[in-house]
């Protein structure tokens, strides 16, 4: 029998207060990020147009640069590196229709070269403040709908520590996002919702063990209940991470560029859910254990 | 065996059966070759379709129009069905377009959604869907009508200094008609001119309330030059589109080029008898057929017309032309639309994403598989029978659901491989601490399963509620992502529980076993 992680005592609960400050200063480069300068929006959110164009023969981005001002088109233009560096992606804003407008200035300016359209998003401001709302409706209310699920089935201290998690889940992806220069797409928002869902799951695992211990070890300090039961579920808590996390690495490295952001999101936030679980979740749910007891007048500590 | 048991192995039967049967029309549809399809009768190869997965548009390419339907200018009875009309004409216009599985829905308060899979001339049917193809029949005021406005113009106009500056001495007098190079007709480059005196604050007053004036196309020749002729015309139509029965595309409408693309009328009969009237009292005037606010020509009425039959001629080719006869057939729309978001996804990049799609789909699994098979030997290779069943039922409930396999949506899929097999990690993680516990093999595979189940069921919810959340926002390749998330969740549960735990029962059912490989 293969084992990985079995029988092991780390006293993890003795190391919260550094993991406290090491989440706490990513939580807040995020916050300060996000209300500073804001992460980069995809046109889905800003609208826009984005396009993806394939040409004949590369061209110099240089190039390509001066064909498309040369018809007015300020575009925020990116050339594709690796097997394609015929291919571009060109942000920019237009009144017309923005195809037209790139081909023109290609067939102008740029002889002997066509293009194909590979992709083509155009997002008006309307459905653009649109979308911006309905994304933040979607993360609030499901945030909202896991917090109601968990703190019914469990009691308020690890209702309140899983609902750290969660948050602290979601922001750090999202800090992640921004520090790398990603952009939050719709497809983005939908792996922030993912990890939303799944990030709980590997905390479920560790908070049903504490209760199982909780009973049985009545004694034992809450600390030592807690490190207990983290070690007894660390096999299975790595072990279903690492699962999800191949799956989302295999996304990540071959599931193309529509999908690599989503990915990016998915491997942070699985590798940061598995952290959180333990030296937010748990670590949380034993401070506030602890207040409790010290508000009635007990200590287990 | 025990009766549960049986029951439990012919309901697994039962359902793989049901999966593989709802897959085959996938299989069917995607296994042909396009010359086969080709070959196939119509009516059979839709319902296969119909029956088969649906690929987004992410996958197979096409075009996506989110369009508003501008209410502003009509009246609270016209408003009030308006958007209906607009989807049922721009269904009209798709249907004779010829596009397969064409979508169009209407969304929320003033919104269509047209979806149009599989399609490569983007800019010919956005022009096709966008076009309003209101058709006017107005009368040209006559030459003296039009002089006598033309000279009020141009004094006006003087007597506030409006003219163009530089130039020509004599456009301080006439700045309206110094412009013209024939009567009513401009240089290309001086029309942007005349259109900024016309728009002059006040100049309204000068027009009389049963005139108007309207351009002609673009880029005309007249006197070897490229210009735009401008025309005053009676407001009131005297035919609109409505009286037209049938349109067709047609060459040598014009006889002085017979080569050119052009339009057929029909009128139908009500349309024939007021074409007749109008022909008959008008004759020798000109008639400008006006589409869209643009006259498209303005013939002179030679004789009294009763067959019912009209032309449009102008700078057409032979798709501008065919198009304009969809259009006209179907109908116009009621008010103007214009597209609010446009998302296209040519051929090539759809079979690039379900090319990577699928690589990542096929290592990502075998990374998974491997690892569990090494990690759990035969039990590994339970949760990995179970993974398989897993996936079948995911893709038969989306063929049976008619729901859309989008890029995200094998993206949920994959997610799904490394989720799936997460159920059947926790009960053998708990199985196996049974088992250290030095319980019985029986015993702690009870527990396992029993045990575990709870920590499953709350994880399966919280991820069922995000996806759940996830649905009622998303746009199409964000609901593909939620759907198969969630139904390979649901199955998940079938399949890593009920299914492995069948398994488990056969194989220690069998007799005295003395090791579990776990």
């Amino acid at each position: 029998m293969l084992q990985l992680l079995v029988g092991t005592d780390i006293p993890f609960m003795r190391y919260r207060r550094f993991a406290y400050v090491f989440s706490g200063v990513i939580v807040a480069a995020t916050l300060v990020w996000f209300f500073a300068k804001g992460p980069r929006y995809s046109v889905d959110f800003t609208g826009g147009t984005l396009l993806q164009l394939r040409t004949s023969e590369v061209v110099h981005a240089d190039k390509m640069r001066d064909a498309l001002e040369a018809e007015g088109i300020q575009a925020e233009l990116q050339q594709m590196t690796g097997d394609n560096p015929n291919e571009y992606l060109l942000r920019f804003r237009t009144q017309g229709d923005p195809v037209a407008l790139v081909q023109n200035a290609i067939t102008k300016h740029l002889p002997g070269v066509t293009m194909e359209l590979r992709g083509n998003q155009t997002v008006g401001p309307k459905v653009g403040s649109d979308l911006r709302q309905k994304a933040i409706m979607a993360i609030l209310t499901s945030l909202g709908a896991i917090l109601l699920y968990v703190g019914i089935r469990y009691e308020f201290k690890f209702a309140l520590g899983g609902v750290a998690a969660l948050f602290h889940d979601v922001l750090v992806t999202l800090g992640c996002l921004m520090f790398t220069g990603r952009e939050v797409s719709l497809t983005v928002v939908a792996a922030l919702l993912t990890i939303a869902g799944y990030s709980i799951n590997d905390t479920i695992v560790v908070f049903d063990r504490i209760r199982e211990r909780a009973k049985a070890l009545r004694k034992e300090k809450h600390s030592r209940v807690m490190d207990m039961a983290v070690n007894e579920t660390l096999s299975r808590t790595v072990i279903t991470a690492f699962t999800v996390f191949l799956a989302a690495l295999a996304l990540f490295i071959w599931g193309g560029d529509v999908l690599r952001d989503f990915s990016f999101a998915m491997l942070v936030g699985v590798v940061f859910g598995t952290y959180s679980s333990v030296f937010v979740a748990s670590a949380m749910a034993l401070d506030i254990w602890i207040a409790l007891d010290r508000r009635k007048g007990v200590s287990a500590e | 065996m025990s009766r549960t048991d049986q029951g439990k192995l012919l309901g697994v039967i039962l359902v793989t059966l049901l999966s593989f049967w709802l897959l085959y029309p996938s299989y069917q549809y995607y296994a042909m070759t396009p010359a086969q399809r080709q070959a196939m009768e119509p009516a059979k190869l839709a319902k296969v379709r119909k029956r088969a997965i649906h690929l987004g548009l992410d996958l197979q390419g096409g075009l996506q129009l989110l369009l508003e339907v501008d209410k502003s200018r009509l009246s609270p009875a016209e408003a009030k069905d308006a958007v209906e009309r607009a989807r049922e004409i721009i269904n009209n216009r798709i249907d004779q377009f010829g596009v397969a599985e064409p979508l169009i829905q209407i969304e929320g308060e003033d919104r269509i959604a047209v979806q149009l899979p599989g399609l490569t001339d983007r800019a010919r049917a956005i022009e096709l869907i966008g076009k309003t193809a209101l058709l006017e029949f107005k009368l040209v005021r006559t030459a003296e009508e039009e002089k006598t406005l033309f000279q009020r113009l141009d004094s006006w106009l003087a007597a506030r200094h409006l003219a163009v500056p530089g130039l020509d001495t004599s456009l301080a007098n006439t700045p309206f008609t110094g412009l013209m190079i024939d009567n009513g007709f401009f240089r290309k480059e001086d029309a942007p001119t005349v259109q900024r005196l016309l728009a002059t604050p006040g100049i309204d007053s000068l027009i009389p309330t049963d005139t108007e004036l309207l351009w002609g196309e673009e880029d005309q020749a007249s006197r070897g030059m490229t210009g735009r002729a401008l025309y005053v015309l009676k407001k009131q139509a005297e035919l609109t589109g409505g009286s037209v029965a049938s349109a067709t595309a047609d060459v040598g409408i014009e006889q002085t080029n017979p080569s050119a693309w052009g339009v057929r009328m029909k009128m139908t009969p009500k349309g024939r008898a007021d074409f007749a009237r109008v022909t008959g009292n008008n004759v020798n005037r000109q008639l400008a057929i006006i589409l869209d606010g643009v006259v498209q020509s303005a013939p002179r009425i030679i004789d009294r017309i009763p067959s019912g039959e009209a032309t449009i001629s102008g700078s057409f080719d032979a798709n501008t032309a065919k198009d304009l006869a969809i259009v006209l057939r179907a109908g116009s729309l009621p008010a103007p639309v214009h597209a609010l978001e446009e998302r296209t996804v040519g051929p090539s990049l759809g079979s690039d994403s379900i090319h990577e799609g699928l690589t990542a789909g096929i290592i990502g699994t075998v990374m998974v598989v491997v690892f569990m098979a090494i990690y759990y030997q035969v039990s590994g290779i339970v949760a990995i029978a179970a993974l398989a069943l897993n996936l079948l039922y995911l893709v038969a409930a989306m063929a049976y659901f008619g729901a859309t396999l989008t890029l995200p949506g094998i993206a949920g899929i994959v997610l799904t491989v490394g989720m799936a097999v997460d159920t059947n990690v926790l009960i053998f993680e708990r199985i196996r601490e049974e088992l250290r516990h030095g319980r019985s093999i029986h015993e702690s595979v009870r527990l396992g399963y029993d045990r575990a189940f709870r920590t499953i069921f709350d994880a399966h919810t919280t991820t069922l509620i995000s996806a759940l959340f996830l649905f009622q926002f998303g746009t199409g390749p964000i609901k593909g992502f939620a759907v198969t998330l969630s139904i390979g969740l649901l199955a998940n549960l079938f399949t890593a529980v009920v299914f492995t735990r069948m398994i488990y029962d056969f194989w220690l059912g069998r007799g005295k076993v003395e090791r579990l490989s776990i």
